[in-house]
């Protein structure tokens, strides 16, 4: 944020105080991540179609746009605004209308702690990653909150799992990220990524057996925390319809839409600031590009996360639960006493 | 300008809080305890104490609210309002109101307040985890064996329920 309050007051000339410049920076910050995350939204369902297509032996989306229907979802976008807002008779309407915006402002929250690049954070908080779990949490109530309000049998199961499954998986998700803590010393995610210069073998998830398990667990639980199969217990078309947004059209449902795609590009992020060395090479310590090499670990991510929903069959919800309690929680427990006992015996703990 | 922050975050706690405590519709008062929550953990970031805002947004919003939701929508049926309240219930209700106000207010002005403004210390955390392991250690370790006898009750209640079902099956 320095950059931009920098840029504004300097290169605009704007005269601003101490509060003014904080607001100012916020607001331009923010713009600039509402747009990256509309951006990656956009582009993530063009982009999961194509992977679809190809694992099931077809091109996916070929028509608009020149090359490979590049411009799909553009066209979607202009169809989804196009189309008409139903709020059913007997929803709950203040209810209704509120929760995609709940849901879409909890999962815009937590770009604000993200490293893209060094200096390029929205807030260099000495809580980041704490932060980033906290604000997330909301989501689950605006989940609750379609739910309830769309008055409708699908509607609530597909919250109720929803819940049930977020605030689960989201103990194995922090549990996993503690080690990391623990090995830097530090909550803050800039210098959690500055922690792993140096090379691959420097970067938290190839640091030592534990942090690596720690790093599986981390993965296996976000995708769960997102929704997304083969966790997508709160949507299963064959059961559920589609769960809590089954009511939803037109530009409300595009703001569910958008939110789970950010929520995918968030969980990646997250995971490469934390476990793969945010904007560090794989070797040596020179900062090159680092926004680009960050992005495209992200981006990575991303893209084996959509080869995994459209590998895996879906759990049961029994299953889903079993994953959870019974494996991850347990397994994110001993990586925590393993990379304790090994920071110990190895005097690497930060100060 | 930080004034203002302050009244916007105060103005949400408060008429939210009015929301929770006079609307009809109890699942919208459980809604709206999210904007009650959401507004203190405002104030005390606005006070310094990121830690504690952060904290009061990961137990509060991420936890409670969510219990009480789930409470709320699992045992009322949908559409249901709060009956109405027999005028006999409101007076000793004024009456206890009246009361607690009057003793809060007197203590708020009562006390005397260090009004003196002190810079917030930069790494709040780092302290509040030595002071946690050194000074409080006592009430921290309480506090994990409350929440553990609480872990092993809650996991006791659910096997005997499911020893009481096989019982059923095989009677």
């Amino acid at each position: 944020m320095e950059i931009i309050t920098k840029l504004l007051t300097e290169t605009f000339g704007l005269q601003l105080d101490h509060t003014g410049q904080l607001i100012a920076g916020g607001l331009t910050m923010a713009l600039i991540m509402a747009l990256v995350m509309a951006t990656c939204a956009i582009v993530w369902t063009w982009a999961e179609r194509k992977v679809a297509g190809f694992i099931q032996s077809r091109y996916g989306p070929m028509r608009v746009g020149k090359y490979h229907g590049v411009l799909q979802p553009v066209a979607d976008m202009v169809k989804i605004l196009g189309k008409e807002d139903i709020i059913p008779d007997d929803a709950d309407k203040p209810l209704f209308i509120l929760a995609p915006i709940i849901i879409f402002i909890a999962s815009l929250l937590p770009w604000a702690a993200i490293p893209f690049a060094p200096g390029f954070i929205a807030s260099d908080m000495d809580l980041g990653l704490f932060y980033i779990f906290a604000v997330s949490s909301g989501a689950i109530v605006g989940i609750l909150m379609a739910g309830w309000a769309s008055n409708n049998k699908w509607a609530l199961y597909g919250a109720a799992r929803g819940a049930a499954q977020m605030v689960s998986y989201e103990i194995p998700l922090a549990l996993a990220t503690i080690p990391v803590v623990m090995r830097t010393g530090s909550l803050n995610m800039n210098d959690i990524v500055i922690g792993q210069q140096g090379g691959l073998f420097h970067w938290n998830a190839f640091h030592d057996p534990f942090l690596f398990v720690a790093f599986i667990i981390y993965f296996v639980s976000s995708i769960a925390e997102v929704n997304r199969g083969p966790f997508d217990m709160p949507e299963t078309e064959s059961e559920l319809v589609a769960g809590y947004h089954t009511e939803y059209t037109g530009m409300r449902f595009a703001l569910f839409f958008l939110s789970e795609y950010a929520n995918l590009f968030l969980v990646s992020c997250i995971a490469t600031a934390v476990f793969l060395g945010g904007w560090n090479l794989p070797v040596g310590n020179a900062v090159i590009l680092p926004g680009l090499v960050f992005l495209s670990k992200a981006v990575l991510l991303v893209l084996i996360q959509i080869w995994i929903r459209w590998t895996l069959p879906r759990l049961r919800v029994d299953q889903l639960m079993h994953v959870c309690w019974k494996v991850l929680i347990p397994l994110s427990l001993l990586c925590l006493l393993g990379s304790g006992i090994l920071l110990m015996v190895s005097g690497e703990i930060a100060a | 300008m930080g004034d203002m922050v302050f009244y916007l975050f105060a103005a949400t706690t408060v008429l939210s809080g009015f929301f929770v405590v006079f609307s009809k519709n109890i699942v919208h008062a459980g809604f709206s305890l999210l904007f009650t929550l959401f507004g203190v953990a405002g104030l005390f970031a606005m006070l310094g104490a990121d830690f504690l805002a952060v904290t009061q947004t990961m137990v509060y919003i991420g936890g409670v609210l969510i219990l009480v939701l789930f409470v709320v929508m699992m045992t009322r049926i949908p559409g249901q309002d709060i009956p109405k309240r027999s005028f006999d219930r409101k007076i000793p209700a004024g009456v206890f109101s009246v009361l607690i106000f009057a003793l809060v207010f007197k203590v708020i002005n009562g006390t005397e307040w260090n009004v003196l403004p002190v810079d917030a210390p930069e790494a709040t955390i780092s302290m509040i985890g030595q002071k946690l392991l050194t000074d409080f250690i006592f009430p921290f370790e309480y506090a994990s064996i409350v929440l553990l006898l609480a872990m092993i009750g809650a996991a006791i209640l659910i096997r005997e329920r499911k020893i009481d079902d096989e019982e059923e099956v095989q009677s």
